[in-house]
């Protein structure tokens, strides 16, 4: 089984995030990037059906600030190929062009199935998924918590609200979006990525040039005006909690 | 190309989503700026008592045997055939776990331009306008609905459902479906969720927990703190796929919608997905290390503080006022 694996960095939303002078975009200059946490699980996902049934995993991402260490500890995990796809990807790219550029790449390598992350927080033009199994002409299916392959085929579970599963054949080749794989992502200890660098090798290849169509253009980014709603109960710790209590009575909880 | 606004009602076993509502209220609003028709496009089989309650001009439905269930494959066969036939000037569609399925292969597949997370619309003379909420909730995105033809996918929140409601029994026209051959994807069956030990929608009392928590160890301080309030534990996305809490506690988009009288939110920062199934809830009150954090739009009070240093001195408190 031929697994690849698409990934994207996407800002840590953690960190502040600002607008740029443009009003536009977000501010790259100090934005911290991390891997897609659908991605996360989509690579937690491979590697799982990799130790089941055999295969090889392939994670392929765009060159960006961060990428190579994301990539050793996909390793770490059991990922078995890397390919960096090198390009002009500082100035910002839509999924759109993403996808185009995934796809180029990814149908040379001949691919048993694809999965990636169902969406990511920043998507703005549709998610990486199911934009590049249009383009392959590979059906997909996003939302999927749980992969299982008989002969040929594969069984997703894919999730609908309230806890309902549908569960869904598909014929291979295919694109799922993992909503969550069927165990956390595993934990790697820093020695053991250490260990990958020293090892493992980061194949690059030259991205195709961007192509954003289908894709929209922003007039305007702002922050929604932060806590416009709360009333913020200050102070210590313990007269935080005392406070919290008075509401809780007049509340009629306690 | 026309004017109208069309819109992908998403229905599930025989009850239409509320999100179908939601679309239906941005495009009566859509169609007042571009003078067309709100037409709501029901795909299934047997399916035409769907139509009750949705407040469109028309409805066009599309009947098949392959439409009887959503599946991807052929949800988008047949909306890609409509689409391209009638040109729309705008296709609505929920950017949930139908609507995402087909908005980004339709993009690819005509060559549309596709808007997703959209939360609102609005009109400006000719101009169509819309907003996305991204960054989980954090950074909104406004620009123009391009032409001729703009696929979206939308979020709740900017539009009342009840908006898209009417009495009034829209004007059904039946489309032909073009041949169904080929179709790649089955469902094969549905699997009901797990009954779960408690059914968190209909408790009173919320102590839920986010990506805050940290870690698994410290969900005993939460759940202390639930004991002490006599309240059922339960959490957002983040803490459910670490398989810390199982999914039957989960609230939100894939999870459930709850309206407890207190929702006490720790360490979650408010991501649509989440806040989505907890507008219902009398009060929340919510406590987060980040006072960005989208969790105190929504909440009725806030407090800025990790929830760890909250946790045992509320717990303590609560148990004091309780005599516990």
């Amino acid at each position: 089984m031929n697994i690849i694996v698409p990934v994207k960095l996407v800002p840590d939303l953690v960190e502040e995030l600002t607008i740029d002078s443009s009003g536009k975009a977000l501010d790259t200059s100090w934005l911290r990037l991390i891997l897609n946490e659908f991605d996360d699980h989509a690579i937690e996902q491979a590697i799982l059906l990799k130790e089941r049934i055999g295969g090889q995993v392939t994670i392929v991402a765009p060159d960006v600030e961060g990428i190579d260490d994301v990539l050793y500890t996909t390793v770490a995990k059991g990922a078995d190929r890397l390919i960096k796809l090198v390009g002009d990807f500082a100035g910002g790219f839509n999924n759109h062009a993403l996808a185009r550029v995934f796809s180029a790449v990814i149908k040379e390598l001949q691919p048993d199935l694809l999965l990636t992350g169902v969406q990511a927080h920043n998507d703005l033009d549709g998610s990486v998924g199911p934009l590049l199994a249009e383009q392959l002409g590979m059906p997909y299916i996003g939302y999927v918590a749980g992969v299982t392959l008989t002969d040929g085929n594969v069984i997703a579970r894919k999730e609908y609200p309230g806890g309902l599963i549908a569960e869904m054949e598909v014929t291979l080749p295919a694109v799922l979006g993992i909503q969550a794989a069927q165990q956390p992502p595993r934990y790697i200890a820093v020695s053991k990525v250490r260990q990958a660098m020293k090892t493992a090798t980061i194949e690059e290849q030259t991205a195709a040039e961007l192509d954003p169509t289908g894709g929209l253009t922003i007039g305007r980014m702002f922050q929604p005006e932060a806590g416009a709603q709360a009333t913020m109960i200050t102070g210590e710790v313990n007269e935080i909690a005392a406070r919290l209590v008075s509401f809780f009575k007049e509340l009629g909880i306690l | 190309m026309n004017q109208d606004i069309y819109v992908i009602v998403e229905h599930l076993r025989g009850q239409v989503a509320d999100i179908s509502y939601v679309m239906l209220a941005a495009a009566r609003l859509l169609a007042q700026g571009t003078g067309g028709k709100v037409v709501a496009v029901i795909l299934g089989h047997n399916a035409r008592e769907q139509v009750v309650g949705l407040g469109a001009d028309q409805v066009l439905y599309l009947d098949h045997p392959s439409l009887a269930e959503f599946t991807s494959d052929a949800y988008l066969k047949a909306l890609a055939g409509l689409i391209s036939e009638n040109a729309p000037r705008v296709v609505l569609l929920g950017h949930t776990s139908v609507g995402m399925d087909v908005a980004s292969g339709l993009s690819v597949r005509l060559s549309l331009p596709l808007v997703s997370q959209c939360r609102s619309v609005s009109t400006d003379n000719s101009l169509l306008k819309f907003i996305s909420q991204i960054c989980g909730g954090k950074i909104m995105a406004e620009g123009v609905l391009p032409v001729p033809t703009a696929l979206m996918t939308m979020v709740p929140g900017g539009f009342k459902p009840e908006h898209g409601w009417s009495a009034q029994p829209p004007e059904v026209t039946p489309v032909t479906v073009p041949t169904m051959e080929g179709l790649r994807v089955t469902l094969k069956q549905y699997v009901e969720p797990e009954a779960g030990d408690v059914d968190i929608s209909k408790e009173q009392i919320l102590v839920s927990v986010g990506r805050g928590i940290q870690n698994q160890d410290n969900l005993e301080l939460a759940q202390e703190l639930a004991d002490a309030l006599g309240a059922v534990m339960c959490a957002s996305r983040p803490v459910v796929d670490q398989g810390w809490l199982p999914t039957t506690r989960l609230v939100g988009k894939s999870g459930k919608s709850v309206k407890p009288k207190v929702y006490l939110a720790l360490g979650i920062s408010g991501a649509p997905e989440h806040v989505e199934g907890i507008t219902g809830s009398d009060v929340i009150i919510a406590v987060n290390t980040d006072p960005a954090a989208p969790i105190f739009d929504v909440a009725r009070y806030g407090v800025e503080m990790d929830m760890l240093d909250l946790l045992p001195v509320l717990t303590e408190q609560v148990r004091q006022a309780t005599g516990g």
